[in-house]
């Protein structure tokens, strides 16, 4: 049985939040600017101008990209075969983001849903970091991270259709999610949508669908090609960057798909704003 | 689409000059405030009470920015989602204050109340709140410390770029812009 050492994780996840925080990944960078070019709006493109502008500024300056700079998600794989010697997984997962958030100078975004009051000092400075776990053979920790603001997760949905809704509901179900949410989730966008499963497996499979980088299909040619039809019909609805009105309202569309129950047919939408901080790491 | 360069306070002349689309350079002192601290002040408009800064002519600012580094008057600061402030504004803006910095589309109410009182709604880039913090010169806090990142701070900015979102004719740019490019099969 291999052994990691818990200080050694609590780094790494510092390390991987307060650089996600000031750096836009390549694979975003490089379709902002394709969607630069691309775009048929004036108004739009001088929005996206701005992004890769600002995206200098951050990585330059080391500044955070966005002020929400998000909760913290991740979606962690152990190894059958490894170990961690000191403490907790979980524990030094949400020890390594209270420490990238506090020296990173990135903000506590954490409330109690009602009373709205900041949890920074009681569970802990943006804490608790949402995790899912899975065991995977080997002796390797996968740790995939992600900044997940507020704009683009407020306008996310979920809905479980019955099995005759078909692609066509889906697809319905995708374009009205994002048609609604017009500017607020700061397009260009990445739509991340979960089929099949139960209720939750629908939602954590579309989140998960965002970690993927941009320019990777889904596996199965069926979903691929959904994919597709899907991002020609969200850029048909002409809300652009920022709502300002253009062609390029989302950059992709990733879909994760699975098995359901022979009554139903879960859909959920997550959404991504343009500032799409994710990374991954082994350990 | 024009440009121009304008001085807080606002006023009426100021406001209702501006047009959807236009593009305006900010420079003085303007105030932030989400969720939180809007509903402390719409409460305190309403009663009468004492305001934390002179509403007349204001910009409010919607922000939550990042701590600043040792050294910064500001950490990254770009604009908030707009529409969990739509049943504040029209208050703010009967009250006096003229302008609205944030991110995403309003209410007709808020629209309305843009056109009945010479307010104006502006754009500023969601996401690139470290190119918008670097236009804050300074940053103080002045009311509800306690909220953290949603407290109200006096910001001093100079030439902060936003866009005419909704003006005082009932134009609004992102409806304009959509039905420009929406393709209708």
């Amino acid at each position: 049985m291999r052994e990691v050492a818990y200080n050694d994780i609590v780094d790494a996840v510092k390390n991987m939040i307060m650089t996600t925080a000031t750096n836009l990944p390549e694979d975003t960078l490089e379709y902002l600017e394709t969607a630069y070019k691309e775009e048929k709006s004036e108004v739009s493109k001088k929005v996206i101008e701005q992004l890769l502008e600002n995206a200098k500024i951050a990585r330059d300056e080391k500044r955070p990209l966005c002020q929400d700079t998000g909760l913290a998600v991740f979606f962690v794989r152990v190894g059958a075969d490894v170990k961690v010697a000191g403490g907790l997984l979980k524990d030094a997962i949400n020890e390594g983001t209270e420490k990238g958030y506090t020296d990173g100078y990135l903000r506590a975004s954490t409330c109690e849903p009602f009373s709205r009051a900041n949890l920074k000092d009681t569970v802990g400075y943006n804490l608790p970091a949402i995790i899912h776990f899975d065991i995977v053979e080997g002796d390797k920790i996968e740790i995939e991270y992600a900044a997940k603001g507020g704009g683009s997760e407020n306008v996310s949905r979920a809905r479980v259709f019955p099995p005759a809704a078909g692609k066509e509901g889906i697809i319905n179900f995708v374009k009205e999610c994002i048609s609604d949410a017009g500017g607020n989730p700061c397009p260009p966008i990445t739509v991340g949508v979960g089929i099949g499963g139960t209720f939750e497996k629908a939602c954590i499979s579309s989140k998960h669908a965002l970690f993927r980088d941009l320019g990777t299909t889904n596996e199965d040619p069926e979903m691929a090609e959904l994919e597709e039809i899907m991002l020609e019909e969200i850029n048909k609805l002409g809300i652009g960057a920022m709502g300002m009105g253009g062609t390029k309202t989302a950059l992709g569309v990733h879909i994760e798909a699975n098995p359901c129950h022979i009554a139903s047919l879960p859909v959920s939408v997550n959404v991504q704003c343009h500032s799409s901080r994710h990374t991954h790491i082994t350990i | 689409m024009a440009e121009y360069n304008l001085t807080t306070p606002l006023s009426e002349e100021d406001t209702r000059k501006l047009k959807a689309g236009d593009i305006v350079l900010l420079t003085g002192t303007i105030y932030t405030a989400r969720d939180a601290a809007h509903a402390r002040l719409v409460k305190l408009l309403e009663n009468g009470e004492e305001f934390p800064f002179s509403i007349e002519g204001s910009v409010i600012y919607f922000v939550g920015p990042t701590p600043p580094k040792p050294g910064d008057p500001i950490g990254s600061a770009g604009p908030t989602t707009s529409y969990r402030m739509d049943s504040y504004s029209p208050t703010m803006l009967k009250f006096g204050s003229r302008g609205m910095i944030g991110k995403g589309g309003r209410s007709q109410e808020v629209k309305d109340a843009c056109k009945e009182h010479g307010g104006i709604y502006f754009g500023a880039t969601g996401g690139a709140g470290a190119l918008l913090g670097k236009q804050i010169k300074s940053a103080k806090v002045i009311a509800y410390e306690e909220l953290g990142p949603e407290a109200v701070r006096e910001l001093t900015v100079e030439n902060f770029p936003v866009t005419v979102v909704n003006d005082t004719f009932g134009g609004d740019l992102y409806q304009i812009g959509r039905e420009q490019f929406e393709v209708k099969d």
